[in-house]
């Protein structure tokens, strides 16, 4: 394409490349403000004296957060979810999507199973029937109710169906009339070829099980149990005194260098670095991942 | 014959390969759904059991038609998301017009870079973080609005804002990802399309109206009609963590109020009645508007 330097194209531009920075400004300001809180000392945050810098810098915070057992705890049972988490939901994934991405002649009875995974992607029973179940299963405060009712994602389903389709049917017709079964072909074959499309769908479960709070909520009854966006939530709702009353550096407070604010700071800020540390990944295989999904299936 | 065996026993193993994921959608989705029927019209009581519990028919149903709480959350959930929809649809379509008009490429990449970033944070850290900006004393939002010489603006504690902030908000989180869909139309755009335009004395603003905007209005249009299945999923993460009990009048949508009902007060078979009565209306509504897209833009999701 030419580009023609008019007048109104300059002015354009100039608007354009303005407006685009301030929306950038209004997507980082946020961040940038909670971090600077983060290392500020509380005299300052509580007078609202933090903008976009440190004043009265200080990692109190910090130390607050590294003493703090019941952030580590919390850590510790997301760290667990992700480590039972995602496997599972990269077993079960797979296993669903290579049949279905078959044609109804190599697997009969494909588009009724295919049926029964899509209507659950649309249909949901509600948060008490779920609940219900949990307890009856005795699963409340395991940390199975965190990872066994997530372990199946259709729209991931979907997702590495499209791409098994998209390897060509070639390599499965030699394989087969080398006399190999359908699970050689599967393990030796196609979840090699399908890497890049297994890295999405590990950055999928990843952040769904780092996100989710609500089933910690809802499933688990001890405090301890608490995966960590849960444990930040407890600590959002509740007030300044409770939480300072949980800090054990009491010459922290003392020092006047931690209150509520600082403390709620450093611990959100904490929590965002391991999304921060694999960003890149996100956000190369998230929109790949979409592309993806949307190829017709 | 050889060849028929062997085609039937991988026929056995796919069939075998589903069913493991199968068993744990029949577990985790199928069975509440049985009990989620059964509760609903029944009064469930804790100590009788699913099964023990009285029948009593459509008594919850009507009374979500009954109670002004479920009503009000009926209307708000409604408000909210149609709100959502619109500003979620069009300002992601005008970010990735002008972000396609941006050609120096780092700077392109960049910006996208910043703008996905919220969508990858849970609402658990948004709302530390919106609580914390858009508080009335001191937060970093109303110390700019009180620097420009207005009164500070109760943005998650006033009936007045408290939508708008909603919607607001909301936007900041997806828009950057929601303009994926639309920059990849545009990059799909034949180049030959503007040459010809710009043949035909077409300058920038008339290419974008006739080239551009029709370019892309399928995925416009496919968009609206899928996002019609959302019209009663206002954003349960969103509004959970951001209301509190002075804006239940504008911000309780029914998702919250289901986890009230349920989980808080254990009006268990109420409860039920109130998310399968939106789980069915978001169902008619799914099926409807990928008829749709199908039909008129002849797009299949499933």
């Amino acid at each position: 394409m030419k580009e023609y330097k008019t007048t109104g194209r300059i002015i354009f531009n100039i608007f354009n490349y303005t407006f685009i920075t301030l929306v950038l400004l209004l997507c980082l300001f946020p961040l940038i403000h909670i971090l600077a809180l983060s290392f500020s000392s509380s005299a300052y945050t509580d007078a609202n004296l933090v903008t976009l810098w440190p004043k009265g810098f200080t990692l109190a915070a910090y130390k607050y957060v590294i003493q703090n057992v019941k952030f580590w705890q919390s850590f510790g049972v997301t760290l667990k979810r992700l480590a039972f988490g995602v496997p599972i939901n990269l077993i079960l994934t797979i296993l669903a999507a290579y049949p279905l991405s078959k044609e109804e002649s190599a697997f009969r009875g494909r588009k009724y199973y295919m049926g029964m995974f899509l209507f659950v992607m649309i249909f949901n029973a509600g948060l008490v029937p779920n609940y219900l179940l949990i307890k009856d299963l005795k699963l409340m405060d395991t940390i199975w109710a965190l990872v066994l009712p997530t372990g199946i994602n259709v729209f991931n389903i979907v997702l590495m169906m499209n791409f098994f389709r998209g390897i060509p049917k070639e390599i499965e017709e030699s394989a087969l009339v080398d006399g190999a079964r359908q699970h050689v072909i599967l393990f030796r074959l196609f979840i090699p070829l399908a890497k890049p499309s297994i890295a999405t769908i590990t950055l999928f479960s990843f952040m769904s099980h780092w996100n989710a709070w609500m089933d910690g909520r809802i499933y688990m009854n001890n405090m301890e149990n608490y995966p960590l966006q849960t444990y930040l939530q407890n600590v959002l709702e509740s007030s300044d005194q409770v939480m300072l009353n949980t800090v054990n550096l009491q010459s922290l407070i003392d020092q006047m260098a931690v209150s509520g604010q600082n403390l709620r700071a450093a611990q959100l800020f904490v929590s965002i670095i391991p999304l921060l540390m694999i960003y890149p990944f996100l956000q190369k295989y998230f929109t790949t991942g979409l592309v993806m999904g949307s190829v017709k299936g | 014959m050889n060849k028929k065996r062997k085609l039937n026993s991988n026929q056995l193993i796919f069939h075998l390969m589903v069913w493991i994921p199968l068993l744990f959608i029949i577990i985790f989705n199928y069975i509440p759904m049985i009990t989620g029927f059964s509760v609903a019209f029944k009064d469930y009581k804790p100590g009788f059991g699913i099964i023990d519990s009285p029948w009593v028919g459509l008594k919850h149903f009507q009374k979500i038609f009954s109670t002004a709480d479920t009503i009000r959350a009926l209307r708000n959930t409604l408000i909210i998301a149609v709100m959502k929809i619109i500003a979620n649809l069009i300002i992601p379509v005008v970010f990735a017009l002008l972000l396609n008009e941006v050609r120096i490429k780092w700077f392109k990449r960049f910006t996208q870079t910043i703008t996905y970033l919220p969508y990858f944070l849970s609402w658990i850290i948004l709302a530390g973080i919106l609580t914390n900006i858009l508080k009335t004393d001191g937060g970093l939002v109303n110390r700019f609005i009180e620097a420009l010489g207005f009164e500070p603006i109760f943005f998650l504690g006033s009936n007045d804002t408290f939508r708008g902030t909603l919607v607001v908000t909301d936007v900041w989180k997806n828009f950057g990802y929601n303009t994926i869909v639309y920059l990849a139309a545009l990059t799909g755009i034949d180049p030959t399309l503007y040459e010809a335009a710009a043949i035909d004395g077409a300058g920038r603003w008339k290419q974008t109206i006739h080239v551009t905007l029709p370019g892309i209005s399928m995925f416009i249009v496919l968009m609206t009609i899928l996002s019609v299945g959302n019209v009663l999923n206002a954003g349960f993460d969103q509004v959970f963590n951001l209301y509190n009990v002075s804006v239940y009048e504008t911000g309780d949508i029914i998702d919250t109020l289901v986890y009230r009902l349920g989980i808080q007060q254990q009006q268990y078979s109420f409860s039920t009645a109130v998310g399968l009565f939106k789980s069915v209306v978001s169902l008619i509504l799914i099926a409807g508007s990928n008829y749709c897209a199908d039909k008129f833009a002849g797009y299949r999701v499933f």
